[in-house]
């Protein structure tokens, strides 16, 4: 017996706009029950995980907080994915963002002037860009899978982080501790609004998000994406250049994910040390196709996320679970998205053929 | 290896109501066929008539809806291509599932049961093929064979289950004429053995030659039976189609107008391992000319639409020019702003993009060239979708291209709506020179005469259009000129009227040291 993957000759339209809730849903089930095998409530723990957040101005912050490097990754990749170039490193073009934007307030520290955040910013992406670069360059002039060398360079950034802040970068007053100088006020990421901790960097995520919809939708640009993504011949036949593309989408989509790096070292912990990200990177990946490659979809599903961040760390404190919890939750999600859209577009069928016993067996 | 006739009376193969629903979407809506023991029998039909979707059902990669199949008078299932190779039926596709890194005897070795050895199946298979006049190397590699050369080892390896209905695809859409002739003789042998040959065509010529009964499908359901030999072409055709086809009035300007377009000397290295390089092509053509490129399939069509499109540019600019400017280092967008426009072969995933609907489509091949019309907002570079639409409309309705509602997917159109309208795209601009690689390739009747009628017009208005094909009934349809590629080498061209389709067919197999020894000359 095996199972075959049928086409759908008419996918349902009603079932495509509803797949990314039914996800939820499932996750939402699929979760009640590890939390019932975890010998918890499970109406109290999923209250707790995606309920009690939303009740705090608090934790309203934290969520914009963490939405805002998710939501500007996210979109980045969207730009990747649609013109089908897969980046799998915007976690280390964050961590390389950060690093970068950090060269001002932590090499200059002496520099004081209204500049120093605007230069940072603009470091940032270029440092996040720049390492996308490389398998950018990779793919385009030798044919490389930018799969695996894009994900291969986070650990890459990730170490050479870690040994920035235990090597040079290494603060003089920081008691030995792995961290940098603290960053000075005018480097740090002005918050928002005055009831919390959120900053600047959730403005920049929806302003990128929805400056990148108009691109996607309105432009010759996003047509030419589109294009490049569905078929590479047709793009060719437009005069569209597949090499620029790859160029243009991993530049793109390594750029905002170096903005997000400096935005969230500039606004949230104000120093760079060995651990910067819980994997903002990665989960962007999520947040891309929840929110089906559609930068305003993103900004939801980027919104939704940071509460499964949020809510982990709820159920932490009130449950004492393990904060793998969250991994878990957008692990469940991400197969379920997935899992949905497959399953609109093809159908299961099981195949009881007696393959080996007929004589035809390698014939198709 | 002796076929087995069936038992006299009951036809060897009976489909009775079969239909098979997409959906809502009959593409087989209760079809009835015999096919007695030892004839050829011809299944004639536009493209999306249901004959793909038929034969899929016989040979049992589609499972019908509802009806029934009969196979000498017993009800059978047909499950998968197994199963039907297990009762008796044989098949040749159109486009083959041949690996070309591997020989001959290996390709077949692959789609038998694992324990035969290597050496036999190399002995049987040269065994039958020198039986039907087929002959083949059993250790030649794919790759080096022409694609007569790769039909025969798709019909050996039928051959080889012992079938008693054989189902060929279009078999002579790839074949010289002399390659079809022997191909006729071995589907006579088969026949005279009382094997039987479902026999697909969109050829009424072929057809009435040597098929014995045809049955017509149009829109799903038989639209006739008949002896294809008491029918004329255009009776075939009306059945076929519905309507009279309007026949193509020919060009037939005598002026002698500018070069539009000329290739000098035009060589191409082969891109991949297996792709055709072209070889020293020069050609000329003038403005109300149409200079028609025929060709066995394989022969280098492809490569030569690349390098004259500029999707591939070459490094000497003046291997193409288009209207006395040298381009052939130019990408297509430039060429386009010469005033060249393009309609490539493969209308999916290469002409347009079958997910985005047809304004969209529309600006792929016009983005730059209209510019000023379809873009706004300067380096932002806005689509003006409004604009689009409407030019996308006029284009459907001067093409006549039928589709459901008024921007559908490309996708969602048939074959020769969505060529009429690709070529349609190119004319609405009046490019002063159009290349058209197969401009009716897979299209049904009456499109491929409105099409071909658009680009004799577009040449008599004092355009020079260059036609790539490989069906010869249009290429004396509309050509002026006539040139023959053949192994990324092209021929001198001739009138038009000075050509036979043998001196064609003698080109087309490489024949032409005379016309090597001209373009030696001209050096």
């Amino acid at each position: 017996m095996r199972i075959e993957l049928e086409k759908r000759a008419n996918p349902s339209t009603l079932y495509s706009i509803v797949s990314p809730f039914l996800a939820l849903a499932l996750t939402v089930v699929a979760g009640g029950i590890m939390f019932a095998l975890l010998g918890k409530d499970p109406g109290a723990a999923l209250y707790s995980f995606f309920i009690e957040p939303l009740l705090d101005v608090w934790s309203l912050h934290e969520i914009a907080i963490k939405a805002a490097p998710l939501i500007l990754i996210g979109a980045g990749l969207s730009v990747c994915y649609r013109s089908n170039n897969w980046n799998i490193g915007a976690e280390g073009q964050f961590i390389a963002g950060a690093i970068a934007g950090s060269i001002v307030p932590v090499v200059f520290h002496e520099w004081h002037s209204s500049l120093v955040l605007p230069l940072m910013l603009i470091f940032g992406m270029i440092g996040g860009a720049l390492y996308a670069a490389i398998p950018a360059f990779l793919k385009a002039h030798m044919n490389t899978n930018e799969i695996l060398t894009s994900l291969m360079l986070v650990y890459i950034a990730q170490l050479f982080l870690d040994w920035l802040v235990r090597g040079p970068w290494r603060s003089p007053d920081a008691y030995n501790f792995p961290v940098t100088r603290d960053f000075a006020p005018e480097a740090i990421l002005p918050e928002l609004i005055s009831s919390g901790r959120a900053n600047l960097g959730f403005a920049l995520a929806i302003v990128a998000a929805v400056g990148l919809w108009i691109m996607m939708r309105y432009t010759l640009k996003g047509f030419e994406i589109t294009v490049l993504g569905q078929s590479e011949r047709a793009g060719r036949f437009a005069g569209f250049s597949s090499k620029r593309m790859i160029w243009f989408s991993m530049l793109l989509s390594g750029g905002l994910a170096g903005l997000a790096g400096i935005a969230e070292v500039s606004g949230t912990i104000g120093k760079l040390q060995p651990v910067i990200s819980p994997g903002y990177g990665f989960t962007a990946i999520i947040v891309a196709f929840l929110g089906r490659l559609n930068p305003l979809g993103i900004i939801a599903a980027g919104l939704f996320l940071a509460l499964t961040y949020v809510g982990g760390e709820a159920v932490q404190l009130t449950l004492s679970v393990s904060d793998k919890v969250t991994r878990v939750f957008q692990g469940l999600l991400l197969f379920f998205v997935l899992s949905c859209d497959t399953l609109i577009q093809y159908k299961i069928r099981l195949v009881f053929a007696r393959l080996g016993q007929s004589n035809e067996g390698g014939a198709h | 290896m002796s076929a087995v006739g069936a038992s006299e009376g009951s036809p060897l193969l009976a489909v009775r109501n079969l239909t098979k629903l997409f959906g809502s979407f009959a593409a087989c809506n209760g079809i009835d066929l015999d096919i007695k023991s030892g004839e050829i029998h011809a299944l004639l039909g536009e493209n999306g008539a249901g004959k793909s979707t038929l034969v899929k059902m016989l040979f049992g990669v589609l499972a019908p809806t509802s009806g029934q199949i009969l196979w000498k008078g017993e009800a059978v299932r047909i499950a998968s291509p197994g199963a039907a190779r297990r009762i008796g039926i044989g098949m040749v596709f159109q486009h083959f599932s041949l690996f070309e890194a591997l020989t001959v005897a290996e390709n077949i070795a692959l789609s038998l049961s694992p324990g035969i050895s290597l050496s036999k199946v190399a002995e049987e298979a040269s065994r039958l093929s020198h039986l039907y006049g087929l002959p083949l190397d059993p250790n030649a590699h794919v790759a080096d064979l022409s694609v007569g050369e790769r039909q025969r080892i798709e019909i050996v390896r039928a051959l080889l289950q012992n079938p008693e209905l054989i189902i060929l695809d279009e078999p002579t859409s790839v074949l010289t004429p002399q390659e079809a002739d022997r191909l006729f003789e071995t589907l006579a042998k088969l026949k005279s053995e009382g094997r039987s040959v479902l026999y697909i065509s969109h050829r009424l010529e072929e057809v009435q030659r040597i098929c014995d009964r045809a049955t017509v499908l149009r829109h799903g359901k038989v639209t006739g039976a008949c002896d294809p030999r008491k029918e004329t072409p255009a009776s075939l055709a009306r059945m076929m189609v519905g309507s009279d086809v309007a026949s193509v009035s020919a060009a037939g300007t005598n002026t002698k107008g500018d070069v539009l377009l000329e290739a000098r000397h035009l060589t191409v290295p082969s891109r991949t391992p297996f792709a055709v390089a072209l070889k020293n092509v020069c050609l000329k053509v003038r403005s109300g000319e149409v200079l028609a490129i025929a060709g066995v399939a394989g022969n280098g069509q492809g490569e030569l639409f690349d390098a004259l499109s500029g999707e591939y540019p070459v490094v000497d600019p003046t291997a193409v020019s288009i209207r006395g400017k040298a381009a052939g280092n130019l990408g297509i967008t430039a060429r386009r702003l010469m005033g060249a426009g393009f309609v490539p072969e493969e209308r999916h995933g290469h002409a347009a993009v079958t997910t985005l609907p047809l304004s969209d489509n529309l600006v792929l091949a016009r983005s730059q060239s209209d510019r000023k019309t379809f873009l706004a907002g300067g380096l932002l570079g806005i689509i003006r979708q409004a604009v689009v639409r409407i030019a996308s409309k006029r284009i459907s309705e001067t093409m006549d291209v039928r589709k459901s509602g008024e921007n559908p997917a490309a996708g969602s159109l048939s074959g020769g709506n969505l060529q009429k309208y690709i070529v349609g795209r190119e004319l609405d601009r009046q490019p002063a020179v159009l290349i058209v690689n197969q401009p009716t390739w897979g299209v049904d009747a009456g499109a491929a005469s409105r099409i071909r009628q658009a680009l004799v017009d577009l040449a008599k208005s004092g355009s020079a259009v260059l036609v790539i094909s490989q069906d010869l009934d249009e290429i004396f349809e509309v050509a002026t000129e006539i040139a023959v590629i053949s192994e990324g080498r092209l021929s001198d061209s001739y009138p038009a009227h000075d050509l036979t389709r043998e001196k064609i067919g003698l080109l087309m197999g490489g024949m032409y040291g005379k016309t090597e020894g001209e373009v030696a000359h001209a050096h």
